[in-house]
C-alpha cells in the first residue's frame, strides 16, 4: 500500500468513525450514568433518521438549508418524545431491580419501535440527501469526496466530543450528573434529584442516537432493520471502550474506523469482522475495555 | 328392448351418481399459502409482492376463482426465520390445510422449507428464490419453480456487458455479504472467465449486508478505475451504494452493472444516471416491449399502480407468475381428469412440464426433468425518456431461456465452465424503448 492509499484510507476511517462515535456515546453515556445497557438505542438512531428524513424532504422544497435545522430538530424531537417515555415509563419502574429486566425491557422498546417503524414510514427505502449535496465535493489525489463526510460529520463528532466533555466537567448539571453516577445515595442525600439526573441523562443519549441517525440519514438509504445493525456496532465500540467511558468511545470508533478502512483497502474479506474482532481481542487482555477503570465498591 | 331399458337406467345412475360425486369433491375453496418477507429488509420486495397476491386473488375471484373455485390466501412472515418460519409452514398446511404453497423469497427459506414441502406432500412453488442449487441436488416430487434461477439471470447480463461493452479489461465487483451475493458472483466470475479469459478481477468486495456506508469501497474503487464494476445488491443497499457512488462521481467512470437493479430504479428516480446496465430478473418490465400495447397487460400494471402507488416490479411479476402457474395447472389436471375435480396428487402430476403464459412476458416453462422454471431474461440500459421522473430501460435484450439455462442434470456452475467465447455472440433481439 502506498502513502496515497494510505491518506485515502485515513479519511474514510475518519469519516466512518465519526458517525459510529456519534451513535455510540450515547449508549455509553447512559451506561454510564444510568447503569442500563439501552437495547432500544438502535431504535432511537433510526426514528431519528427516518424523522430528519421526512422532515427534510418538506422543507427541502422551501429552502434546501432549511435541512440542517431539520436534522437537529429531529434529534430534538425523538431524544426527547421517545427517550422520555422510555425513561419515564419503562426504565424507571425498573430501577434497583434486577439487570436482565433492564435488558428486557429495553428488548421490548426496540421490538416495538421497530414494528411502529413499519407502520409510519413503511419497508420501501426512503433517502433524502439534500443536506449532503449543498456542500460542495472536494478532490484529495484524484479521488472524489463529498465535504459532508470528511468535513463536516468529523467536525459535529469533533463538537459533540468536547461539547460533552465541557458539560459534565465545567457546568453545574453536569457536575450533577457526575455526583449521581459517582455515588447516588450520597448525591441524593444532599438534595440532588437522582430522578430527575437519570431522566435528563437519558434524554441526553437518546438524542445523540438520534442526532447520529439523522445526520447519517442524507448519506444512506433508511430501510426496515437499519436500528438493529446500529445497536451491535454500537454496543461493539461502547465495550470495547469501556462502557461509560465518554472519550475513549472517540478513540475507539476512530479505531475502529481507521482498521476497517485499511481492511478494505487490503484485505476486504475481513471487514464485517473487524469490529467484533477488536472487541474480542481487547476484552480477552482488559475485560473493563480499553479505557474502563476497575471500581471500589462501597460497603 | 328390456336390455335397451337397463342400460339407459344404468346410464343415469352413472350420470346422477357422477354429477353428485363432482358437486361433492369440488372444494368450497382453495386455499393458498404463501411464504414473503413482511419484515426486515427484503420486505420491500415481500411487501409489494403480498398486494400483489391480494390484488390477483380478488380479481381472479372476481372470474370466478380457479375451475369455478374461489382463491383464499394466508401469508407468513419469511422475516421470522429459521425454525419459527418452518414451524409456522408446518402450521400453515397441518393446520389451515392449504391446497398449495408459494414460498419464498429467500434462498435459506427456499433451503428450508422445500424439504418440509416434500415431506408434507404439498404442492409448492418457489415463486422467487434464486439459488440454482436446490433443485439441481435433488429431484423433487412436490417442489416447482416457477421462475427462473440465478444462473441464467446472471448469465443474461454477463452476455448483455460483453455485446454492449466487448473491450473491458477490469472488473470490479461490490456484493452484498451473505449467499446470494457470493452464489451470483460465483455464476458471473466463472461464466466471464469461461468468456473472456482475458479480464482482470481488480477487485471483490463484499460489504456487511445492510451497511449503511459504502464510501470506503467506493474511494478503493475511484482509486482502481476499473472499467466495469458489477453488483446485484437490492433493496436499501443497492441504493445506498449507486447514491453514494454517484455524489462521488464513481458512476460516470465505470460502467456500472446493476445485476438485479430493476427493482431500485423507481425509487432512486433521478439518482439513476444513464448508461448503466440493469437486469430485470427475468422477462418482465412494466413496459415490456413485447406486451406492452397488451390491454391486460397494462390493466393490471395500472390496477398496481393505483392500489401501491409504484408500477410492479420483478418480486410483483413472480408472484404473478406462481398463480398463472397454479392456474394453468389445475386447468390442466381437471381437464385430465374429465371435467372432474383433481386429487392433490392429481394437480402435482399436472405441474410436470406445464407451460404457462405469463401475460406480461413469454411463456415460461416448468421443465420436466428437474421442475425449474424455464424463462426468458430481459436486460437494458438506462436512459432519460420524457414524462418520466425515473430513468427507463433501453435498448432492451430478451435472451432465450433454453439457451441460457443450464441443461438438466448438470450442475450450473460446471456447465458455465464449459462455455467458450463464441457463446456471447448468439443473435438475442434487441428492442428499444418507446
Amino acid at each position: 500500500m502506498n502513502s496515497t492509499l494510505a491518506i485515502l484510507a485515513v479519511l474514510d476511517g475518519i469519516s466512518y468513525a465519526a458517525l459510529v462515535f456519534l451513535v455510540s456515546v450515547g449508549l455509553s453515556l447512559i451506561f454510564g450514568v444510568l447503569r442500563v445497557v439501552n437495547v432500544a438505542h438502535g431504535s432511537l438512531y433510526a426514528f431519528g433518521a427516518y424523522l430528519a428524513a421526512t422532515l427534510s424532504l418538506r422543507v427541502a422544497p422551501v429552502s434546501p438549508w432549511l435541512t440542517y435545522p431539520a436534522l437537529l430538530l429531529a434529534s430534538i424531537v425523538i431524544g426527547a418524545v421517545c427517550g422520555g417515555v422510555i425513561e419515564r415509563f419503562l426504565l424507571r419502574p425498573l430501577y434497583g431491580r434486577d439487570d436482565v429486566l433492564q435488558l428486557l425491557i429495553t428488548f421490548a422498546a426496540f421490538m416495538i419501535m421497530d414494528n411502529l417503524q413499519r407502520m409510519i414510514w413503511g419497508v420501501q427505502p426512503i433517502f433524502a440527501a439534500d443536506p449532503l449535496k449543498l456542500l460542495p465535493n472536494v478532490t484529495v489525489f484524484g479521488v472524489t469526496y463529498t465535504s459532508y463526510q470528511v468535513i463536516l460529520l468529523p467536525a459535529v463528532a469533533l463538537a459533540t466530543l468536547f461539547g460533552l466533555r465541557y458539560f459534565l466537567r465545567r457546568t453545574l448539571s453536569g457536575a450533577v450528573i457526575l455526583a449521581v453516577t459517582e455515588d447516588r445515595e450520597a448525591a441524593t442525600a444532599i438534595g440532588i434529584d437522582a430522578r430527575r439526573v437519570y431522566f435528563v441523562t437519558f434524554i441526553i443519549g437518546a438524542s445523540l442516537a438520534a442526532l447520529g441517525g439523522a445526520l447519517a440519514s442524507p448519506t444512506t438509504s433508511l430501510v426496515p432493520g437499519m436500528g438493529a445493525d446500529m445497536i451491535v456496532l454500537s454496543f461493539a465500540v461502547a465495550a470495547t471502550a469501556g462502557l461509560g467511558q465518554i472519550e475513549g468511545t472517540a478513540l475507539t470508533a476512530l479505531l475502529i474506523g481507521l482498521t476497517r478502512a485499511f481492511v478494505i483497502y487490503l484485505h476486504p474479506e475481513f471487514e464485517v469482522l473487524v469490529p467484533y474482532l477488536l472487541m474480542v481481542l481487547v476484552l480477552l487482555v482488559r475485560p473493563l475495555g480499553l479505557f474502563g477503570a476497575v471500581q471500589v465498591r462501597k460497603i | 328392448m328390456h336390455f335397451l331399458r337397463t342400460a339407459r337406467a344404468a346410464a343415469t345412475v352413472v350420470a346422477i351418481f357422477t354429477s353428485t360425486a363432482f358437486a361433492q369433491n369440488k372444494p368450497p375453496e382453495i386455499k393458498i399459502g404463501i411464504a414473503t418477507f413482511l419484515s426486515g429488509p427484503a420486505s420491500v420486495f415481500g411487501v409489494p409482492a403480498k398486494a400483489a397476491a391480494e390484488m390477483i386473488a380478488d380479481d381472479l375471484n372476481k372470474k370466478g376463482g380457479i375451475g369455478g373455485v374461489p382463491v383464499k390466501l394466508s401469508f407468513i412472515d419469511e422475516g421470522a426465520g429459521g425454525e419459527a418460519l418452518v414451524s409456522n409452514y408446518r402450521r400453515m398446511v397441518q393446520d389451515e390445510k392449504v391446497d398449495a404453497t408459494f414460498a419464498a423469497i429467500s434462498s435459506g427459506s427456499c433451503n428450508q422449507l422445500v424439504p418440509v414441502a416434500e415431506d408434507l406432500k404439498v404442492m409448492n412453488f418457489m415463486w422467487d428464490c434464486g439459488a440454482a442449487s436446490i433443485l439441481e441436488t435433488r429431484k423433487y416430487r412436490y417442489n416447482f419453480r416457477t421462475q427462473a434461477n440465478g444462473t441464467p439471470e446472471m448469465l443474461a447480463v454477463l452476455i448483455y456487458l460483453l455485446k454492449t461493452k466487448p473491450d473491458f479489461k477490469t472488473i470490479a465487483v461490490v456484493n452484498q455479504d451473505y449467499a446470494w451475493g457470493r452464489e451470483s458472483w460465483e455464476i458471473f466470475s466463472t461464466a466471464l472467465k469461461a468468456m473472456k479469459p482475458d479480464v482482470q478481477v481488480v477487485a471483490e468486495l463484499f460489504p456487511k449486508f445492510g451497511a449503511p456506508d459504502y464510501s470506503t469501497e467506493i474511494s478503493r474503487l475511484l482509486a482502481l478505475r476499473p472499467d466495469v464494476v458489477l453488483t446485484t445488491a437490492w433493496g436499501g443497499d443497492l441504493d445506498t451504494l449507486v447514491r453514494q457512488a454517484g455524489q462521488r462521481g464513481l458512476l460516470q467512470q465505470s460502467t456500472f452493472v446493476l445485476g438485479i437493479g430493476e427493482s431500485s430504479i423507481q425509487r432512486l428516480g433521478k439518482d439513476l444516471p444513464e448508461g448503466l446496465i440493469v437486469g430485470a430478473r427475468g422477462d418482465h418490465w412494466f413496459l415490456h416491449p413485447e406486451k406492452r400495447n397488451d390491454a391486460a397487460f397494462k390493466a393490471f400494471n395500472e390496477e398496481f399502480k393505483a392500489k401501491t402507488g409504484a408500477w410492479p416490479i420483478y418480486p410483483v411479476y413472480h408472484m404473478a407468475q406462481a398463480f398463472k402457474a397454479l392456474q394453468t395447472t389445475y386447468d390442466k389436471a381437471i381437464k385430465a381428469n374429465g371435467g372432474n375435480w383433481p386429487t392433490r396428487e392429481q394437480v402435482v402430476d399436472a405441474a410436470v412440464g406445464t407451460q404457462f403464459a405469463t401475460g406480461f412476458g413469454r411463456p415460461v416453462t416448468l421443465r420436466s426433468e428437474d421442475n425449474q422454471g424455464l424463462e426468458a431474461q430481459l436486460v437494458g440500459v438506462t436512459k432519460s425518456f420524457p414524462g418520466y421522473e425515473f430513468k427507463l430501460l433501453d435498448n432492451m435484450m430478451i435472451f432465450d431461456p433454453k439457451v441460457i439455462t443450464n441443461p438438466a442434470g448438470i450442475r450450473s456452475v460446471e456447465w458455465l465452465k464449459t462455455l467458450k467465447p463464441e457463446f456471447a455472440k448468439m443473435d438475442v433481439p434487441t428492442f428499444k424503448q418507446q
